[in-house]
C-alpha cells in the first residue's frame, strides 16, 4: 500500500466533466462507491491521487479524508500516477509453483521496468498482485481489466511487445 | 479412476449461462416456486436435515446461521452472495457464476425467503471484472421472467439482488470485513459479536454465505435434505468442488463427495507432471496445510482434515514437486499475509513479518535451533491474539511444514551451523 501524496496532477476541463458525469451517480447509497471511484480511477491516468480526491469530495460531500482512507486501502487503487496500462503479475504460490518468476522476468526486460515502476513513456506500469483466481492455467497476469493465462517467458515477452506496438487497443 | 459427481455443477457447459430458458429446462427456478409454496421454517428444517455447512471455509451449519437471522429482530433484512474468492489456489467460485449464475441467484433468493429479507448484494470480487456482464445480463433476464423481483411468480415474495464490487483486498472476504467494504469504507474486520447474522449490513440482521453453498440450495430444494444427506459422509454431507493446481497433471475444478480420498483424486487427475516426483501438498488454501507425500491417504471432508491436523478450507489442493524448496514456498505464502494483513491489530500487522525474518534468516543460513521454538510461540500468540481469521491462521502453513517437513528447517540450520 502506498501512503505518498501527490498533489501535481493536473485534471483537464474534459476529464472533470467526465468526473463530475460519473461522481454525480453517487446517490448516497455507500455500496455504489466501489463502482464509482473504480470508474473514476480509469478517467485519470489508472490513479486516484489528491487533486481528484478533493474535486470527487466536493461533489459528493464524502470527506476527502475518507475518500482517501478508502482508496489507500484497496489494491486496484493508486495514489501515484500510473501508466495507461498497469500489468499487474500474479505471485501467489500456485503460480509461483508454475514459474511466475520467469515470466515477470521477462516481462520487465521487455518492458525496461522493475516491479513498482512506471515506464518514461507512461505507457505501462508493472506491478506484482496476489491471486487472479485462474491457477488452473497459471502463470497468470492481468493488464487493465484484461487477463492472460499459460504464460511462458516467451509469450509473455511477445504479449508486451504487441502492448508497445499498439496493436492491443 | 474417480468420477465427478455433479450437483453444484449440474448446467456446467449444458446451457447458455444467460439464459432463463436454459436454466428452467434443466429445472430451474422450479425449487423456488417449491420454496414459496412452504413456510420459511420448512425450507430451514429441509437444510437442517440436508447437513449443508457452509462451503466458504468455516463449514458453519447453513440452518443455524438462517435460523439466527430468520429469529433476530429487524425491520429489514439481507441475503449477501460471498464472492470475493481470494484465496489463492481456489477458482470454484468463478467457474460456478460464469457458467451457472442462475444457481447462485436461486440460492440467495431461497435463502431469502426463509429468513425474511428483500434485498441481496453479490460482493464479487474486482479481479473478476469479465464476471461482471454475465451477472448483470443473468439478472436483467431473471427479472424479466418474473423470477426475481417484485412478487415473484406472482407471490407475495419480492427479493431484488445488486452486484457490488471489491476492490483488490483478500481481507474483504472476511464477511464482517466485507460488510464494511460494502457499507462504502476500508474493508477492516469487526470485533464480533455481534455476528453479521443478528447486526450485520447497516445494523440488520444477515445472512452471508458463500456461493458454492448457494448453488446447492436449490438442489436441496428440489430434491430434499434426506436425499441430500446419503450424499458425502455423516456429519458432512454433499460434494465439493475442488481446485487443483499446481503441478498437477490435470489441472481444473472438480466436484466429489466429502470424503473422497485425496490419494484417489491426485491419481484420478494425472499425478506429479513431467515425470518429476511428488514432494507435497498446500490444502485448503494460504491458511491451510502443508503436508508431505507419504500423508496423502487423506479423506477429503471437514472432519477427517480437522483430525489430521489438516483442513479442507476452501477445498484447494495445491500438487508440490520435488523441483521445489518447501521454505521457498513457506516464505511466499508469508509474504502473501504481509500484503494482505489489514493492519487493524498489531499480532498480525508485525507477527507476519517477524516470522517472515525467521524464515528468511533460516534459509539463508543464519539460523538457530532456538527459531524453531520462536516460530510456534509467534504463531500460536497470533493464534489468540488476532482479531479475524486472517491473523490466527497465517502462520498454519509454517507451522505445518514444520512438522511434517521437519528434515527441511534442520538441514538448513545445520548448514549455516557448518559454515
Ligand atoms: C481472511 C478471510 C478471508 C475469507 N475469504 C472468503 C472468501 O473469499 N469467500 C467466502 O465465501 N468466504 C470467505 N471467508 C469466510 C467468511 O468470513 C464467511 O465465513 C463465509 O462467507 C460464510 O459463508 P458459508 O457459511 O456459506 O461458508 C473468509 C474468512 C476470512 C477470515
Ligand atoms: S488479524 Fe490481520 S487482517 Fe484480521 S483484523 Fe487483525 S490486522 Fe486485520
Ligand atoms: S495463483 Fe496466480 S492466478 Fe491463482
Amino acid at each position: 500500500m502506498d501512503h505518498s501524496v501527490t498533489n501535481d496532477y493536473f485534471i483537464s476541463p474534459a476529464t472533470e466533466k467526465r468526473i463530475r458525469e460519473i461522481a454525480s451517480r453517487y446517490r448516497k447509497e455507500p455500496h455504489q462507491l466501489m463502482n464509482i471511484l473504480l470508474d473514476i480511477q480509469r478517467e485519470t491516468s489508472n490513479s486516484f491521487p489528491h487533486s481528484v480526491a478533493a474535486l470527487v469530495s466536493r461533489i459528493t460531500k464524502i470527506p476527502e479524508a475518507d475518500l482517501y482512507g478508502f482508496v489507500s486501502f484497496y489494491a486496484m487503487f493508486s495514489t501515484k500516477p500510473r501508466g495507461k496500462y498497469v500489468v499487474r503479475m500474479c505471485h501467489s504460490a500456485p503460480c509461483h509453483v508454475c514459474g511466475a518468476q520467469g515470466v515477470m522476468d521477462a516481462i520487465s526486460k521487455t518492458l525496461g521496468i522493475r516491479p513498482g515502476e512506471t515506464s518514461k513513456d507512461g505507457k505501462f506500469t508493472l506491478e506484482y498482485c496476489q491471486c487472479l483466481g485462474v491457477c488452473e492455467f497459471a502463470p497468470a497476469i492481468m493488464v487493465n481489466d484484461t487477463v492472460y493465462r499459460n504464460l511462458t517467458p516467451g509469450r509473455a515477452a511477445t504479449l508486451m511487445e504487441d502492448y508497445q506496438r499498439g496493436d492491443m487497443e | 479412476m474417480l468420477t465427478e459427481t455433479r450437483i453444484v455443477l449440474r448446467n456446467m457447459d449444458k446451457i447458455d449461462p444467460v439464459s432463463i430458458m436454459d436454466y428452467k429446462k434443466r429445472g430451474g427456478y422450479q425449487p423456488l416456486r417449491k420454496a414459496l409454496a412452504m413456510k420459511p421454517q420448512d425450507v430451514i428444517d429441509q437444510m437442517k436435515l440436508s447437513g449443508l455447512r457452509g462451503r466458504g471455509g468455516a463449514g458453519f451449519p447453513v440452518w443455524k446461521k438462517w435460523s439466527i437471522t430468520s429469529a433476530a429482530p429487524g425491520d429489514k433484512k439481507y441475503v449477501i452472495c460471498n464472492a470475493d474468492e481470494g484465496e489463492p489456489g481456489t477458482n470454484k467460485d468463478r467457474v460456478i457464476l460464469s457458467g451457472d449464475p442462475n444457481s447462485v441467484f436461486e440460492g440467495m433468493a431461497i435463502a431469502a425467503y426463509a429468513v425474511g429479507a428483500e434485498k441481496g448484494y453479490l460482493y464479487l470480487r474486482r479481479e473478476y471484472p469479465y464476471i461482471t456482464p454475465i451477472l448483470e445480463k443473468t439478472l436483467e433476464n431473471a427479472r424479466g421472467e418474473g423470477c426475481l423481483g417484485s412478487n415473484i411468480m406472482g407471490s407475495q415474495f419480492s427479493f431484488e439482488i445488486e452486484v457490488v464490487s471489491g476492490g483488490g483486498a483478500y481481507v474483504c472476504g472476511e464477511e464482517t470485513a466485507l460488510i464494511e467494504s460494502i457499507e462504502g469504507r476500508r474493508g477492516e474486520p469487526r470485533f464480533k459479536p455481534p455476528y453479521p447474522g443478528v447486526q450485520g449490513l447497516y445494523g440488520k440482521p444477515t445472512v452471508v454465505n458463500n456461493v458454492e453453498t448457494l448453488a446447492n440450495i436449490p438442489v436441496i430444494i428440489e430434491r430434499g435434505g434426506k436425499w441430500f444427506s446419503e450424499i458425502g459422509v455423516p456429519n458432512c454431507t454433499g460434494t465439493k468442488v475442488f481446485t487443483l493446481c499446481g503441478n498437477i497433471t490435470q489441472k481444473g475444478v472438480f466436484e466429489y463427495p466429502m470424503g473422497t480420498n485425496l490419494k484417489d483424486i491426485y491419481e484420478t487427475h494425472g499425478g506429479v507432471k513431467d515425470n518429476f516426483d511428488l514432494r507435497g501438498f498446500m490444502l485448503g488454501g494460504q491458511s491451510g496445510n502443508l503436508i508431505n507425500a507419504g500423508q496423502i491417504d487423506l479423506p477429503m471432508d471437514i472432519d477427517s482434515c480437522q483430525q489430521a491436523e489438516s483442513v479442507l478450507g476452501t477445498g484447494t489442493i495445491m500438487v508440490i514437486d520435488d523441483r521445489h524448496d518447501i521454505l521457498d514456498i513457506v516464505e511466499n505464502i508469508m509474504t502473501f499475509f504481509i500484503e494482505e494483513s489489514c493492519g487493524k491489530c498489531t499480532p498480525c500487522r508485525e507477527g507476519n513479518i517477524r516470522i517472515y525474518e525467521i524464515l528468511r534468516r533460516i534459509s539463508s543460513g543464519q539460523g538457530r535451533m532456538e527459531d524453531l521454538t520462536l516460530l510456534e510461540d509467534l504463531a500460536s500468540t497470533m493464534n489468540v491474539a488476532c482479531l479475524c481469521g486472517l491473523g490466527q491462521n497465517s502462520s498454519v502453513a509454517v507451522i505445518t511444514s514444520l512438522h511434517n517437513f521437519p528434515d527441511v528447517y534442520l538441514k538448513a540450520i545445520e548448514r549455516g551451523q557448518r559454515a
